[in-house]
């Protein structure tokens, strides 16, 4: 596979002509939400205008098409993870809403006071506080996987931690340290203690392959928006037979098989888990984002993105040496394309308005992991992130932009 | 286009870099209270120490960290109200919250009778060095930054009277 031409791929994407303050944008935070690239707006638009009707109900011509391009998206996605079934991959609103679904359905339906469920400090708040409202409601235990100093899981602690545990749910990439965990061994473990295992996976999927089968989890969240496809819509990859045990969750339209006056039976997996109307167009540009991404191969994906956060780290330390502070692994091959930094005596909020200035697009703030932060001993840091339709250019302004900042907030 | 420089008035870039009244005061007799602004995680902690013989602010200590923005407006809140009776300084809260919000909907285009609005509200109140926090209106995400120490004060006050009562 040639490594990725990234002149080309930048022309895919439109918000990038734009110019922010008179200056080329330069869009590094795509671990917060990327962008979206012609392919993806198309088959959405071409959706709309072509094909859109509503889903599994009508039995004419654009009811049927929009019924097809919806399960056909389905099955894209469950292709792009290696899901040995595309009814294991039930749509959701997000990953948030997938790992909720969890905490509702099979964990509201199996746990009980008492139960333990293993978190790690690098979780984001969508794979914390479900659990803090499970175990506020269940007096449910809740362990945490603390960090060793070079930002990885010390599971030096893992057996006794897993000791009576029900459920391992932890992050594939951490969202602030860029760290990658290795989850096979982390599901091998659980499972020896008779624990499940759901994996985070929104900052993993879009950025390296993913094999459900090979992680062996049970429950894996992602989402599309990371991923190059419109928000509003996620998945929740599950082994079929664990869906089938699992109560519903939202009640409504499409997840029944037959409503009475005094009760109803459920839809087969995944339409079981899908009350109501769903996020039809948006599967739509889902299975396109898919397919874009696709195209290069994953393994070129991944390999742009350690080439390009190597040429990063470098070029971070190289500048600003001691007085910016990298939080995350230095190793490349055990981290992937977010890296979070924090200039000494200057707050992240105050660089990434600076580098606006420079139309450098960057996330400042706690990035929805505020207990890591506190782990981390910083109020906030900033965050740049990679994909497909960044370049050493792109790294080279936010280099620049950064120097200005800390000219201007000189101490 | 807001330039930063609008933002970074060097006036700000000073209270940040020498913030005025960094410390603690022990409680009681002050009243210790503490701001979250949840987006940034910025965090203002502070000591009001009230006498309720004059109704005055007898001492302000001021703790926490965050952007330069909210620390500036923190540091300056507390120069602003020391030594000042309580009428005084809930105009001020007032008139720097009207100051904020004017400019918000100027912003929108919205601009029209709101002059007279604060017009009232600034009306025998001198705001010193608290206007060179006006050009933060041009940066909406940057306002509860510079209000997070206002909103803390205002709180503050509000404890100490039924603390009082």
């Amino acid at each position: 596979m040639s490594a990725l031409d990234v002149a080309t791929v930048k022309r895919d994407f439109p918000i990038l002509e734009r110019k922010v303050n008179g200056k080329r944008l330069v869009y590094l935070d795509s671990a917060s939400s990327a962008q979206k690239p012609l392919a993806v707006l198309d088959a959405m638009d071409d959706s709309y205008r072509r094909h859109y009707a509503n889903i599994h109900r009508g039995v004419y011509t654009i009811a049927e098409e929009a019924t097809a391009a919806f399960e056909a998206a389905r099955r894209k996605v469950a292709r792009f993870v290696n899901a040995p079934h595309a009814e294991e991959i039930v749509f959701t609103r997000n990953a948030t809403e997938s790992i909720n679904l969890v905490a509702y359905s099979w964990a509201r339906a199996n746990l009980r006071a008492g139960d333990a469920i293993v978190l790690s400090h690098m979780e984001h708040h969508a794979n914390v506080v479900p659990w803090q409202m499970l175990a506020a409601e269940r007096g449910v235990e809740l362990r945490w996987v603390p960090l060793t100093s070079d930002f990885r899981l010390d599971l030096s602690d893992l057996e006794a931690l897993l000791d009576g545990a029900r459920l391992l749910a932890i992050s594939a990439m951490s969202n602030v340290l860029g760290t990658l965990n290795d989850i096979r061994p982390l599901a091998d473990a659980a499972h020896a203690h008779g624990a499940l295992v759901l994996v985070d996976a929104c900052q993993y999927v879009p950025h390296v392959a993913t094999d459900v089968q090979q992680w062996d989890a049970d429950f894996i969240a992602f989402s599309s928006h990371k991923l190059c496809g419109p928000t509003g819509i996620g998945a929740l990859w599950s082994r079929l037979e664990l869906l089938e045990a699992m109560p519903p969750f939202l009640g409504g339209g499409e997840m029944i098989r037959d409503v009475r006056l005094d009760g109803f039976t459920t839809n087969d997996v995944p339409w079981k888990f899908e009350a109501g109307t769903p996020a039809i167009v948006e599967a739509v540009g889902f299975g396109a984002a898919v397919d874009y991404i696709s195209a290069f191969g994953m393994d070129a994906v991944r390999a742009h993105e350690v080439s390009l956060t190597g040429y990063a780290l470098e070029a971070l330390r190289d500048r600003f040496g001691e007085s910016l502070t990298i939080y995350g692994p230095t190793d490349l091959d055990r981290r992937g394309g977010a890296v979070s930094f924090l200039f000494d005596g200057i707050h992240a909020h105050d660089v990434s308005q600076v580098l606006d200035e420079d139309a450098v697009c960057v996330r400042a703030g706690h990035h929805c992991a505020k207990p890591l932060m506190r782990q981390l001993g910083v109020p906030a840091t900033t965050r740049a992130s990679f994909y497909v339709y960044n370049d050493e250019a792109d790294v080279d302004a936010l280099i620049e932009a950064l120097a200005k900042a800390q000219k201007f907030f000189a101490v | 286009m807001a330039g930063i420089e609008d933002l970074y008035r060097e006036i700000i870039l000073d209270h940040y870099r020498s913030p005025r009244n960094r410390g603690e005061l022990p409680v009681p007799p002050a009243h210790k209270v503490e701001g979250f602004n949840p987006l940034c995680g910025d965090e203002v902690v502070l000591y009001l120490d009230v006498d309720p013989a004059s109704d005055t602010v007898r001492d302000v200590k001021i703790a926490g960290q965050g952007c330069s923005i909210s620390q500036a407006s923190t540091s300056m809140m507390s120069a602003a109200v020391k030594g000042r009776p309580l009428a005084e300084v809930r105009k001020l809260i007032r008139a720097f919250k009207a100051l904020m919000s004017i400019h918000e909907s100027k912003l929108e285009g919205d601009g029209e009778g709101d002059g007279s609005d604060l017009a009232a509200e600034l009306a025998g109140v001198r705001l010193g060095d608290l206007e060179a926090l006006q050009g933060v209106v041009k940066f909406p995400v940057r306002i509860k930054c510079a209000t997070l120490a206002w909103n803390t004060l205002q709180q503050a006050l509000d404890e100490t009277a039924q603390a009082q009562a």
